[in-house]
């Protein structure tokens, strides 16, 4: 019994079914509903049957097909990879349920095929162990997440999609050149044999500026985030979820996996995490300030995932004194962002569909009609401003640590006036949620299923900061931040 | 028998999240029960029992509940005045709207504070208080109106403010010490001599982190504001909640993370105490210029906390015990004060200390309570605020620091001025034919609910300066606490 658990390809699965469940759907959109529940559902106990197997064999490796690296397909999975795929069956679960609330008719039937094609490009992104695999995954990744955005129908949600998709073509452009420049150079795209055989040179320079420029914006890295805000606010509730909460992570963890694997090793030391911290910071103080400024709710929650994608390059010039401690904190940022993001664009999108619009101002008296909702968003914010007890909390501490050990005063000015800001901007909607204005508008009901999913993620940010110990332990499973245990 | 006494402090803090459900009854028999564990505990603690719960936080990092003598003061102030709000704020807001979103974030609130009172090390102090701040905002823009939610940013702009320079101050602690443990005495005597700067800096953070709370000079603008909110808000807001947090964390951080000693060495005492002193006059002098009661007795408050502070920052035994009794003192008497000016707003509209005249002969009962609130602020004796000032300015005396007794009898002087007059009002004026806004109460002076709670607090401010001397009175607690922080190892 024990060995069919620890022998079974789980890691295959996880993408396989995804695939086919869209498949599915698209072919039979009457039943598009329950097949994509259904198989969120199981994704998510795949990965609990993934976790596992990494737990009794330790790291994952399969070889697709039986073939092997250089020439066949490999799949990777470590404790970072799990954590990944964790938090995207976690968010995915939170997403579908709601989504089948919100989503009536003809968009539910081109929502799922997307929603399940974005999920396996998403699984096999953190599963890949090459670095053309990962280009294939983000063209997949891609097309879905802009289709998705397009799904909204309104015109500016065309043209943030289409903004998008050229953001993330010219992206991905950008990152197959790199692989090919690497592949030309050493003859592999397996990230363990290019490890072994890659040497400084002005080849790895061109295809770090190159990978990394693609990555970054990809990523959304300021200055490079102008293609997020529009996207992620015009899209539907469900999709701006699902894309500040894991797209946007995705390409962040290739870039990590990279310079910790390829590049860190090579030219490191060199000023790249320096220019990455500064672009962090700057991201910190511009998403933040420019979140202030909005009157429109979603925007306002888009630009704080810029802002807050700018803590997780904080960590790349704090390794080198406090590696363990900065690698924690991004990883816990990481996973507790993506809850909370994910809470706050539903709450967002449940006051959008209780009022009919989303203007900050008008926002009166939602606490004591959709209580529920405004407690998720509270939660939410909680863990976004890194207040205690919360996920967001622990992150910050453990990179305000790093920032200390290494004496980078100006990084913990940055972070501090960025969680100032973020309280402003949460505080900004909270405090118009408890006034006494007349109602203005007609209401519409909003589904309890959407006002649950939003409290329950929200909730899940703020347990995340009572769970650092078991999380952190599972991180260090198969080193992958190449620093030891992770903390004695 | 070690594993089952460590339990209590667990079900205190885990009690109060049912009670966010809250209906009366919930609210009611939570606080007895509440009540009744935390003289279990404090029965348990005079026996020598430990009790202590703990649970990981982050690698090397935990969560400490911890019932100390300090701890215990703490907790049993709040659970002993949290039942007297309740019952009062259930007559003040009977009838008004959004009565279970109130409950709900008061209870949050004790929930908080008595975290903050439990907490063994500075990192769950922090989390507390942080939720303190949260939970606190709702209760202070309950009213919902432009100038409760324009307290309400400024109140948050504060404290958030305030939170994260105390974020700073404890990582860096952590980094530089590795451990976050109240120890009496402190624990940064393995400190070398070179980090003396950042630890003075670390000081200074920590204290205009909570300096903040506690309403210290410069950083004290948000508390008049706040006074928009509910009575039985500002009352646990002064009495209990947020300012006594403050000034707990700063008793905390001098006795339990530098120690009296090391910091008197480091040399940071001496402005804090100078910072208390102007407090405790600036708030005096504030006050005196207020007409609006609640107000006026904001500004009290921010003179009163200071002398926790002051007895603190004196750094000698028995300066120590007034700080720490008046922790308990002020408590008493600035919840009744506030009582009473919640109950002559709910009964006759008086909002204004010029139309109080002759308020006295209308509400006998709620004026009496009044006036032992005041006489005590003003420290005449035999009502509890007699007994801080005496082992204040004896403490003063032994520690060879004079000039605090000319603070002590200004802000007396001062405390006189702004209370006799109206006590003078109250009693011997005439009374206008007809008041701002006069609510029906039959021939009873005004709801039970409301006359009830002031009169019982009067009453204990009172047994607490006459029966000072009798065992498990705050008085001979703080002894014991001071006996525990200044004795030798």
């Amino acid at each position: 019994m024990g060995a069919v658990f620890t022998e079974f390809p789980w890691g295959v699965i996880l993408i396989l079914l995804p695939v086919t469940g869209g498949i599915l759907c698209f072919l039979w959109p009457q039943i598009a509903k329950i097949t994509g529940l259904f198989i969120v559902f199981v994704v998510a106990l795949l990965v609990v049957g993934l976790a596992w197997q990494i737990f009794n064999n330790g790291v994952y490796r399969h070889a697709v097909g039986g073939w092997g690296a250089p020439l066949g397909v490999d799949l990777y999975a470590d404790g970072l990879s799990l954590l990944m795929l964790a938090i995207t069956a976690l968010v995915g679960m939170g997403v579908s349920v709601y989504s089948a609330a919100y989503f009536k008719h003809e968009q539910a039937a081109q929502f799922w095929p997307l929603w399940l094609l974005l999920l396996a490009a998403l699984n096999a992104l953190f599963l890949s162990a090459d670095i053309f695999n990962v280009y294939v995954t983000f063209e997949l990744m891609g097309l879905a997440a802009v289709a998705l955005v397009a799904l909204a129908g309104s015109r500016e949600a065309l043209g943030a999609a289409m903004r998008y998709l050229l953001a993330a073509l010219l992206g991905s452009l950008a990152y197959l050149l790199g692989v090919a420049l690497l592949y030309h150079g050493f003859g592999t795209v397996d990230i363990a044999l290019l490890v072994e055989r890659a040497e400084p040179s002005p080849v790895i320079w061109a295809a770090l500026g190159l990978m990394g420029a693609g990555l970054l914006l990809k990523t959304a890295l300021f200055p490079l985030h102008f293609w997020l805000p529009p996207a992620h606010a015009s899209a539907p509730t469900p999709v701006s979820a699902l894309l500040s909460a894991l797209v946007v992570k995705a390409s962040f963890y290739i870039l990590l996996r990279l310079w910790l694997e390829i590049f860190d090793p090579l030219v490191g030391g060199a000023g790249v995490e320096q220019l990455l911290g500064l672009l962090g910071a700057a991201a910190i103080l511009w998403g933040s300030v420019q979140a202030l400024r909005q009157t429109r709710l979603k925007l306002l929650i888009a630009y704080s995932t810029v802002a807050q994608v700018g803590y997780l390059f904080l960590a790349f010039p704090l390794v080198a004194a406090a590696g363990v401690s900065a690698w924690s904190a991004v990883t816990y940022l990481v996973l507790s962002h993506a809850l909370a993001k994910a809470a706050m664009f539903m709450a967002a999108g449940n006051l959008l569909c209780f009022g009919g619009h989303d203007r900050i101002t008008d926002l009166d008296r939602v606490v004591q009609r959709l209580p529920l909702t405004a407690a998720a968003f509270a939660l939410a914010g909680v863990s976004i401003m890194g207040l205690p007890p919360s996920g967001g909390f622990i992150g910050k501490w453990l990179l305000l640590e790093a920032a200390l050990m290494q004496g980078r005063w100006d990084l913990v000015a940055v972070m501090i006036l960025g969680g100032l800001l973020a309280a402003g901007y949460i505080f900004k909607v909270l405090g118009y949620a408890f006034t006494q204005a007349d109602i203005s508008h007609e209401s519409k009901a909003v589904p309890a299923s959407m006002e649950w999913t939003a409290l329950l993620l929200a909730c899940g940010a703020i347990l995340l900061g009572f769970l650092a110990v078991p999380v952190l332990s599972l991180v260090g499973i198969g080193d992958p931040f190449g620093i030891g245990e992770v903390r004695p | 028998m070690i594993a089952s006494s460590l339990l209590p402090g667990l079900i205190i803090f885990g009690l109060a999240e049912e009670r966010v459900r809250l209906r009366t009854v919930l609210n009611l028999s939570g606080a007895l029960v509440k009540l009744v564990l935390v003289g279990f505990v404090l029965w348990g603690v005079s026996q020598g029992q430990q009790y202590e719960t703990r649970l990981a936080l982050l690698p090397g990092l935990e969560l400490v509940l911890r019932a100390g003598p300090l701890s215990l003061l703490f907790v049993s102030l709040s659970a002993l005045l949290w039942l007297v709000t309740t019952v009062y704020a259930i007559g003040y807001l009977e009838g008004s709207p959004h009565r279970s979103r109130f409950f709900g974030f008061f209870s949050l609130c004790v929930t908080a504070t008595v975290g903050v009172a439990l907490s063994g090390n500075l990192i769950t102090f922090l989390l507390f208080y942080e939720l303190l701040t949260l939970a606190t905002y709702p209760l202070v823009v309950h009213r919902g109106t432009e100038a409760a939610r324009h307290a309400g940013l400024i109140y948050l702009r504060y404290t958030i403010a305030g939170g994260a320079l105390l974020l700073v101050a404890t990582v860096w602690l952590y980094t530089l010490t590795g451990t976050l443990e109240f120890t009496p005495q402190g624990f940064l005597d393995s400190v070398g001599a070179e980090q003396h700067t950042a630890l003075i800096i670390i000081f200074t953070l920590l204290i205009a982190g909570f300096g903040v709370k506690a309403a210290l000079v410069p950083l004290h603008g948000w508390l008049p504001l706040a006074m928009v909110a509910p009575a039985p808000v500002s009352a646990l807001l002064h009495a209990v909640a947020v300012v006594k947090a403050g000034a707990f964390g700063i008793v905390r951080v001098v006795y339990d993370v530098f120690g009296v000693e090391f910091a008197a060495n480091l040399g940071v005492l001496g402005p804090l105490a100078w910072l208390a002193a102007i407090t405790i006059i600036y708030g005096s002098l504030r006050a005196l210029f207020q007409d609006d009661l609640k107000r006026r007795l904001a500004f009290s408050t921010i003179s009163q906390v200071s002398y926790i502070v002051l007895g603190t920052a004196i750094a000698g035994p028995i300066a120590a015990i007034g700080g720490v009794v008046h922790l308990v003192h002020q408590g008493l008497m600035k919840i009744t004060l506030f009582f009473c000016a919640g109950n002559l707003a709910e009964t006759l509209g008086i909002h204004k200390i010029s139309e109080m005249n002759g308020v006295g002969r209308r509400m006998p009962w709620t004026m009496t309570a009044f006036t032992v609130g005041a006489f005590g602020m003003i420290g005449a004796p035999p009502v509890a605020g007699f007994v801080t000032k005496w082992y204040l300015g004896l403490g003063a005396l032994q520690a060879g620091q004079e000039w605090v007794i000319i603070v002590l009898a200004g802000s007396s002087l001062l405390n006189a001025a702004y209370f006799l007059p109206i006590l003078h009002r109250a009693w011997f004026q005439e009374p206008p034919n007809t008041w701002p806004k006069e609510f029906d109460f039959g021939r009873k002076e005004t709801a039970w609910m409301l006359l009830l709670p002031p009169v019982i607090t009067a009453l204990m401010a009172l047994a607490a300066g006459l029966l000072a001397a009798v065992a498990f009175s705050p008085l001979e607690w703080a002894q014991f606490i001071a006996e525990q922080e200044f004795s030798r190892p």
